[in-house]
């Protein structure tokens, strides 16, 4: 029996390269949390010690354009391959890939690749006469959550702080949501499956939280790629989040984890969305659930400011509630200052309602 | 155009990923999120593209139906044969716009606003997405922090050490002429620009077919435009 689990389980845990990465950027974590990029490369690079590239002349994957069905597969294949120019150009050979939108299709072009080495000889001839370069397929490809997952037991060594509510000293309660492009395409490049995903759950747990399981967490934040892009469709979208909303309500969670950049956003502002709708939120009093992704989560126990390092005032759900149960030592007067630390305006509100309503 | 149309999906190679072998149990519309919100059965349309049945091909091409899918392939996780429905929709969605088949239902016509919009992002920007073009009155969702962020975006995204519109690497940088040339022209050869040029193309015929049409007897594609975003 034993064996038979460690089997199972060793299927479901992928190879993470341990240093060395080519960063390859996220178009919508860097609109909605620019922060979140910058604080993977600083704790690789301070806290960890790892070398990672961020070349700026890679550019967007297309994956949303691919998904939302105006940019063609050979395309889609195309502008891959280029980023795996840059990469090879630069001595690199592992991908530290941020957007799941991404991960899935680099992996879907990977796979089509093997399966089918036309494609593969296609797309660089279509690199070559468009850009007279070459490519090489990269050694390892990693999502950012995956490599802070492989190093997850290092951040909880230096964190400053713990998933514990300070006063209480009980573990704080997490639900996480993964993006649907992470495990359901390619179970097998993920950690731990589609089904028993552990790569969030493994962080709350080394952490000091506490993972808390619902009965839609597998259920997909209703991103749709058109059925959001086009606002008549977006119904669908809100009624995708608003099912796991009620899913997880019942289990009072102090945090939404995330891995997606879509999702990340999606489960912020459809909290509020709904709150106007609805006159009600799912957990969090008139605020909402916080909501933050496995960068952002690594920076806030390892003592990463809430505001300037971690950008936590771009979140429609105010993340003070959590910053305080949690014993964060932060400067709230900072929260909506500029460059020079001078306040430049504030919000109407922050949470799911106006207050002074 | 019957005729062709197995012919044109089973050029793709993604049918041959998506679609082994159906045996039409049902687990994928059981999954689907689109099939609890819609009136959509991915089962179905694995089955009919497994039968090779032109006429319902060209049915299915036409109609709504291949639009509901949100591409989250949850179903790829569930088919015990290893099929993956979304994949076969993606093949479905290139075919219909292809051949036209897209401007006949109203889901499809929208693909029209999605190259208008993703679509000319990724040639000018470099990205899918730019903060410049997410206004918040198009955005009521974003809420109002997002509206203080659009409002003060060079302070906000400087203070979080972003590099928006900046030179060298970091988060929003501006994509150098270069390397949107570079882009372009993978786009030009490998078929992403015809493909945008053929939606337009077919959109166009649709816009004067609706009677928008310019002074100049072209289509008129601002009021297009419009009839596409009041369209429900």
């Amino acid at each position: 029996m034993e064996t038979k689990t460690k089997t199972r389980w060793s299927e479901h845990n992928k190879e993470i390269a341990d240093d060395h990465f080519f960063y390859l950027r996220s178009c919508i974590r860097q609109n909605f949390n620019p922060a979140a990029e910058k604080i993977f490369l600083s704790i690789l690079q301070k806290n960890l010690g790892k070398d990672i590239y961020d070349d700026p002349r890679h550019t967007t994957c297309t994956g949303i354009g691919y998904h939302a069905d105006i940019v063609p597969f050979e395309t889609l294949q195309t502008v891959i391959a280029r980023q795996f120019s840059l990469m090879a150009e630069k001595g690199y050979k592992n991908c530290a890939v941020s957007c799941i939108t991404s991960f899935g299709c680099y992996n879907e072009v990977l796979a089509t690749w093997k399966q089918f080495p036309d494609e593969m000889a296609k797309a660089g001839e279509n690199l070559r006469k468009a850009t007279g370069r070459e490519f090489e397929m990269p050694e390892n490809l990693s999502h950012s959550c995956d490599i802070i997952y492989k190093f997850r037991k290092e951040i909880a060594r230096q964190a400053r702080y713990r998933l514990v509510h300070r006063e209480t000293g009980e573990p704080l309660k997490i639900v996480d949501h993964i993006g649907c492009h992470y495990a359901k395409i390619f179970p097998e490049k993920s950690v731990g499956g589609s089904e028993y995903s552990r790569v969030l759950t493994g962080m709350i747990e080394a952490w000091g939280g506490e993972s808390v399981d619902y009965p839609e967490r597998r259920h997909c934040c209703g991103f749709g790629f058109r059925h959001y892009l086009i606002k008549n469709n977006r119904s669908y979208s809100i009624s995708n989040s608003r099912k796991k909303f009620v899913s997880m309500e019942p289990y009072r969670p102090d945090a939404i984890l995330t891995n997606c950049p879509g999702c990340n956003m999606f489960m912020d502002r459809w909290q509020y969305t709904l709150a106007q709708i609805e006159g009600k939120t799912y957990g969090g009093g008139t605020n909402g659930i916080p909501v933050l992704s496995h960068e952002e989560l690594a920076g806030l126990v390892l003592g990463y400011d809430p505001w300037k390092d971690l950008g936590l005032q771009m979140h429609q759900v105010d993340v003070e509630p959590l910053l305080q149960k949690i014993g964060i030592v932060y400067d709230p007067a900072q929260k909506f200052a500029g460059v020079n630390g001078k306040y430049i305006n504030e919000p109407l509100f922050t949470g799911c309602f106006n207050p002074h309503n | 155009m019957h005729s062709k149309l197995n012919s044109l999906l089973k050029s793709d190679v993604r049918l041959e990923e998506g679609l082994t072998a159906c045996m039409n149990c049902g687990i994928c519309t059981a999954i689907c999120p689109a099939a609890e919100y819609f009136e959509y059965d991915p089962r179905s349309i694995a089955v009919t593209v497994q039968s090779g049945n032109e006429e319902e091909i060209a049915t299915l091409l036409e109609s709504d139906t291949i639009w509901y899918c949100g591409q989250c392939m949850s179903c790829k996780t569930r088919c015990p044969r290893n099929n993956c429905p979304g994949l076969i929709i993606s093949v479905l969605r290139k075919v219909s716009q292809e051949t036209g088949a897209f401007v006949q239902s109203r889901m499809g016509r929208q693909q029209y606003l999605i190259v208008k919009n993703i679509g000319m992002n990724i040639l000018n920007y470099g990205y899918c997405v730019h903060p410049t073009i997410l206004m918040p009155e198009n955005h009521p969702e974003q809420g109002p922090v997002w509206k203080w962020v659009y409002e003060n975006m060079g302070e906000v995204y400087a203070s979080v050490g972003a590099n928006l519109n900046g030179d060298g690497p970091g988060a929003m940088r501006k994509i150098s002429g270069a390397d949107l040339g570079e882009l372009h022209r993978i786009f030009k050869e490998s078929g992403g620009l015809k493909f945008y040029e053929t939606i337009e193309h077919f959109s166009k015929i649709k816009a004067l077919e609706l009677g928008f049409v310019n002074e100049n007897g072209e289509a008129d594609m601002e009021k297009y435009t419009q009839h596409l975003l009041q369209e429900i």
